[in-house]
Order: C-alpha cells, then structure tokens, then sequence
C-alpha cells in the first residue's frame, strides 16, 4: 500500500480502496477552465462571481466553498531555454524533445518570450490533513478511497479548518455557514467514474487513478520536461517526507510553488501539536502558581 | 526581508471566519477560568468575601462563554455536534469539553458559595471548577496556534503565557471591582502582577517572532497593542496608588485593565487575520526552509546560477488587497 494514512486502510478494514487521487499535470494544461465548469456543473456549486480581476485569465481568484477547481494563470518574461545556450546540436536536441514533450504551445516566439503557467488547483487531499484532525465534530472523514470528505450533515461551521489548511483550500459558504471543499467526487467514485474535472478535461493535465500508479507517471513524465530543459520542472506533494505526508493530488509544477499561489513547504500544524500542548499545559501550571502566590503570598488575606 | 514571490499577492492561506464573538469568548474563559482558582484559593485562605465574588464572577464568565461560541457557528443549532467526539488532535474539541466540566462545576461552586445549596456537591465541583480552569484559560492560545496562520503558530511557545496572564489579569481585576477593599488585597496583587505580566510576555512573543511578529504591531492591531498598554499601565496606577483604600479608584483601575485584557486578545486576533491575508508571512520562511534544504541536499562546489525563475509581468508581492477587511 501506498502512502498509508492514520485511518486508510486499517480503519476499513476489507472495504478499503485502492488511495485515489489527482495528477495535475500543469505543462499541458492550456487553461480553458473545463474542469472549472465541470465541478460546478456536476456539485451544484453556487455561482461566484469575483468580477474582472486583471489578473491574466484568472477571475475565479482561489479556492473556496463554491469553487473546488481553479485554473491559475502566470505571466512570466522568460528567456527560452529551448533556444540558449550550448552547441547548436544541443538546441536542436532541446528543441526537439520540447516539441515531443508539449511545451511548444507556451514557449512561441524567439529570444525573449512570454511564458504562460497555467494550473488547475484542487484540494490536495493531504495525508496529514490538518483539516481532518482538526475538525472537532468529526464532519471531516477519510474515506475508504483515502480522500477528505466534509459532511454535510455533521458540519456546524465551527471555520477551525478554515485557518488550518496549510493551502487555504476550504471556506464557510455565505447564507450557509457550512464549509465546502472539493470530495473528489465521493459520489462517483463509488459508482467507479472518475471525477468530472478529470473527465472533462480535454488534454489529460488532471489525471485520476490510483495513487501509486498516478506517482510513477509523473515520475516519467518529470524527466521527460527535464530533458527538454526545463530545469524548474518539479513534482510537488509527491513525496512521502514533506510537511503533509505527500497528498492524494499532487501537481507537475514549471516553477516554484509560491509562482502558482501554493506554500512552498506546507506544514500540517498537528505535527507541532505536543509543543503547543506542552506550553499550554506549562502555562496552566505557571497560572496555578501564580494564584496561589497571590493569595498566599500576602500577609493577610 | 525581500518580499517572496507570491501569486498577484493574493494570500496563500485562508483567513479565519471567525468574528468579534471569538476574542470576547478568549478574554471571558481565560477570567472565569482564573476567578475559579482564586475563588477556591481565597476560600481556603479563609476569605470567603472575595472568594464569593469570585465564584460569581467565574459563573458570569462561564455563562456567557458558550452563548458566545454558539452565535459564532456557521449553524448554531448544530452547536450539540461539538460533543460528538471527544478529538485529542483538536483544541477546540478538548476545549469543549473543558468548557462543559468547568462550567458545570463552576455553576455549582457559585451556588453553593453565596446559597450554601448542595454541601456535598459543593465540595466537589469547587476543587474541579478552579482545576478546570486553568486549562480553560490557556487552551485557547493552543486552539489559534494549531493553524497555518504564521502570527499563531510560530508564537506557539509564548501565546498560552500571554494567554494565561490576560486570564489572570482579568480575574484579579473583576474581583477587586467587585470585593470591599480591605478583602481585595489578593485580587489587587494578582491583577498588578499578571498586567505586568501580559505586557513583558507579548514583548517577549513580539521580540522572538521578529519580522515575521509585524502584524502585531500594525494597522489595527498596532492601535491595539497601544490601548493595550495604556489601559493596564493606567489602570494599575491606579490601582497601585489608592485600590488599597478608595474602592471606587479601584474600580476604575480594574475595569481599565480588564478593557486591557480584551484588548489584548483582540490584537493577537487581529494579527493573525493581517498574516494569513499577506502571502509573504507564509511563502518567506517556507521558502528559506526550502532553500536550506536544497543548500544542504547540494553541498558547495555546484554554483547553480539559474535565474529564480521569470519576472513577473506585473509588480506582485504586496498585498493589492491590504484594504481588505
């Protein structure tokens, strides 16, 4: 079993899943937000209009109870590594294995170009769901897919996750008060369809399998990118060792995290949890102490 | 520190949703939780005039605290759901739970202190009460710090200290309004102390965080921090000066360094909110902690001079949304 978390599989016992997930492969995504309207469409998301934001594409502006997909748009000036650089030989090769990778819709235009990243975010569906351990009704599950899931039913719109997503993926819902987040489509993994994202989108940057299967296809297709010169090219949330214990979606990144608006090294807060009971207990104790010198201390009451 | 690379300056993590009810529960809990311990204490010492106005003014804490919590819930009739579960992992579900024992017991002290109603369970829950309350005047501190907001959970260490003397401040000072002035010399004492107290453990807090403690002292939270210090300053002068013998200076001392202590709990409210809303608080030390990894990974010899990736097209980095509430 791949990345197993505190309560998938053991906790399921025989009725445990394969983990599923999302690869988001981000140096083929062209940005056209299908994915964005298919989880609408299919969750019966409330409209969110932010208005014209100026940035680029991107009027969604982030994730939140009523958008679960979100297609960043990144404007960069970058000077093409395809054509720079090394013999002539080497050029061509770089070319030529950019072609092959995919990358030529981006990277048009000689010398200095603009880049464009695009990227579809989604909730990360964290191993170390910081969501999950901290929400105090329980709403929050794991689910036999090893996926978070918000139940709607329990939730009592505490916000403790709110504040507890190292990636700020989950808000309350206006004249709700309930929060909302991405399911990974629960109900159609149960009836074996994949989630409408990923079957809308029309050139396989969100992909949906299993997990282990999913890891060792950007694995491949990293190196493929990185041959063809992209030396930012990096898996992002793939690893076991990061600060959520990897996670259920994981992204192929051109650049830096922090360039698509994600943490650059998210950290679930429980692992820092017996620090802040240690001080808060050692606080209760100083406050004791402190009383009864107060009342003690004087020399009459 | 140079501004990290950010997505338009939009934040990276959520800003909480809680409201006002949330920092006025932090100063309410943290004194009902405090006037029970000194409520027994002073019992013991044999000062039962202080020690029933502070059962009382533990039970008036304690009383409100829940209705507050409760309005702040996206779905307060859904409040009962806090107490599906008992959840190590979330300070709020321990706090809950702390919240229901302590004013349980507290109820029941406060009674029997001023009716003499229940001896047997009196004897019970006072002990409980003022236990409980230690715990209930500083889990707040490790409920806000258990976030991603970097203000809370980098000061994980000096949060519950500051927590817990705003808490002992704010007992002290409601029991020397409330007791005649020749039984409130314990009170007086404990609330000059934990002023002091809470003004050296924010510095303290402030001082360690460094840059990344600058939302605590800007904007709104900054006007924060200077009523803060203003009311408790004044208000143990006053008390200092004449709370041993005019209990109307007393009362005034003590309600200005209670209005102190909310204070205070709405700065460190505040200033987790502005640190969530800019990028840079999260994105800087992630990014460092990163870098020193990969430093660490590659050791000297490999001079990577790979330009940090492209220039954004448009100035990014401070928050276009500053304004925002």
């Amino acid at each position: 079993m791949q990345l197993e978390t505190h309560a998938w599989p053991s906790s399921y016992g025989g009725d445990a899943k394969p983990r599923m997930g999302f690869f988001t492969d981000t140096s083929v995504c062209i940005g056209c937000k299908a994915c964005e309207v298919a989880c609408k469409e299919w969750n019966q998301i409330p409209m969110s209009m932010q208005g014209f934001t100026g940035h680029s594409y991107d009027n969604t502006i982030d994730l939140g109870a009523n958008t679960w997909r979100h297609v960043a748009f990144v404007e960069q000036k970058l000077p093409l590594d395809a054509t720079e650089g090394g013999s002539l030989v080497q050029v061509a090769e770089r070319a030529g294995a950019a072609t092959n990778g995919g990358l030529a819709s981006y990277q048009e235009g000689p010398g200095e170009g603009i880049r464009w990243l695009m990227a579809s975010d989604v909730c990360k569906h964290c191993t170390d769901a910081a969501c999950l351990e901290v929400c105090p009704t329980g709403s929050l599950f794991r689910t036999e897919f090893g996926t978070v899931v918000v139940q709607e039913d329990i939730c009592n719109g505490c916000g403790y996750c709110v504040p507890a997503c190292p990636f700020g993926v989950l808000d309350q819902r206006e004249d709700d008060g309930r929060v909302w987040k991405c399911t990974l489509c629960y109900d159609r993994l149960g009836d074996d369809k994949e989630p409408a994202c990923a079957q809308a989108c029309p050139t396989n940057s969100i992909q949906f399998g299993e997990l282990s299967e999913l890891r060792e296809r950007a694995e491949h297709r990293l190196g493929t990118l990185q041959q063809a010169g992209q030396e930012k090219a990096q898996l992002y949330l793939a690893d076991d060792d990061d600060g959520v214990g990897g996670a259920g979606a994981f992204f192929l990144l051109l650049d830096e995290p922090e360039v698509y608006g994600l943490p650059p090294d998210p950290v679930d807060t429980r692992r820092d949890l017996p620090q802040i009971y240690a001080a808060t207990a050692a606080a209760a104790v100083a406050l004791g102490v402190g009383l009864v010198a107060a009342v003690f201390g004087g020399r009459r009451g | 520190m140079t501004e990290p690379r950010s997505y338009y300056g939009q934040p990276v993590i959520k800003e909480p949703v809680w409201t006002w009810e949330i920092p006025l529960y932090f100063f309410t809990g943290g004194m009902a939780g405090a006037s029970a311990g000194l409520a027994l204490l002073s019992e013991i010492r044999g000062n039962d005039v202080l020690a029933r106005r502070a059962w009382a003014a533990s039970f008036g804490a304690v009383g409100i605290s829940p209705v507050l919590l409760i309005s702040d819930l996206g779905k307060p009739t859904r409040f009962f759901n806090m107490l599906r579960m008992f959840k190590v992992t979330s300070p709020m579900s321990v706090g809950s739970w702390i919240l229901v024992g302590s004013g349980t017991s507290t109820a029941l002290a406060a009674t029997n202190a001023w009716t003499g109603w229940f001896p047997r369970l009196g004897r019970v829950a006072k002990p409980v009460a003022a236990v409980l309350g230690l715990p209930l005047s500083t889990y707040t501190a490790a409920l806000v710090a258990n976030t991603a907001v970097p203000v809370w959970h980098e000061a994980r260490w000096e949060l519950p200290f500051v927590f817990g003397s705003g808490a002992a401040l704010s007992a002290g000072a409601a029991a020397a309004i409330a007791t005649p002035v020749t039984h409130a010399a314990p009170a007086r004492r404990l609330a000059l102390a934990a002023g002091a107290l809470e003004l050296i453990s924010s510095q303290v807090m402030e001082r360690r965080l460094g840059d990344l403690g600058e939302p605590y002292s800007e904007g709104l939270p900054s006007r924060l921090k200077l009523a803060t210090g203003a009311c408790i300053l004044t208000g143990s002068a006053l008390m200092g000066w004449r709370g041993r013998r005019s209990r109307p200076i007393a009362a005034v001392g003590g309600a200005l360094m209670m209005a102190g202590a909310v204070a205070a709990r709405w700065n460190v409210f505040r200033a987790g909110f502005a640190s969530a809303r800019d990028p840079a608080y999260t994105v800087g030390p992630q990014r460092a902690r990163v870098d020193a990894k990969r430093a660490h990974a590659e050791p000297a010899g490999r001079t990577d001079t790979a330009p940090p990736g492209g220039e954004p097209l448009v100035e990014v980095g401070s928050p276009a949304n500053s304004d925002r509430q």
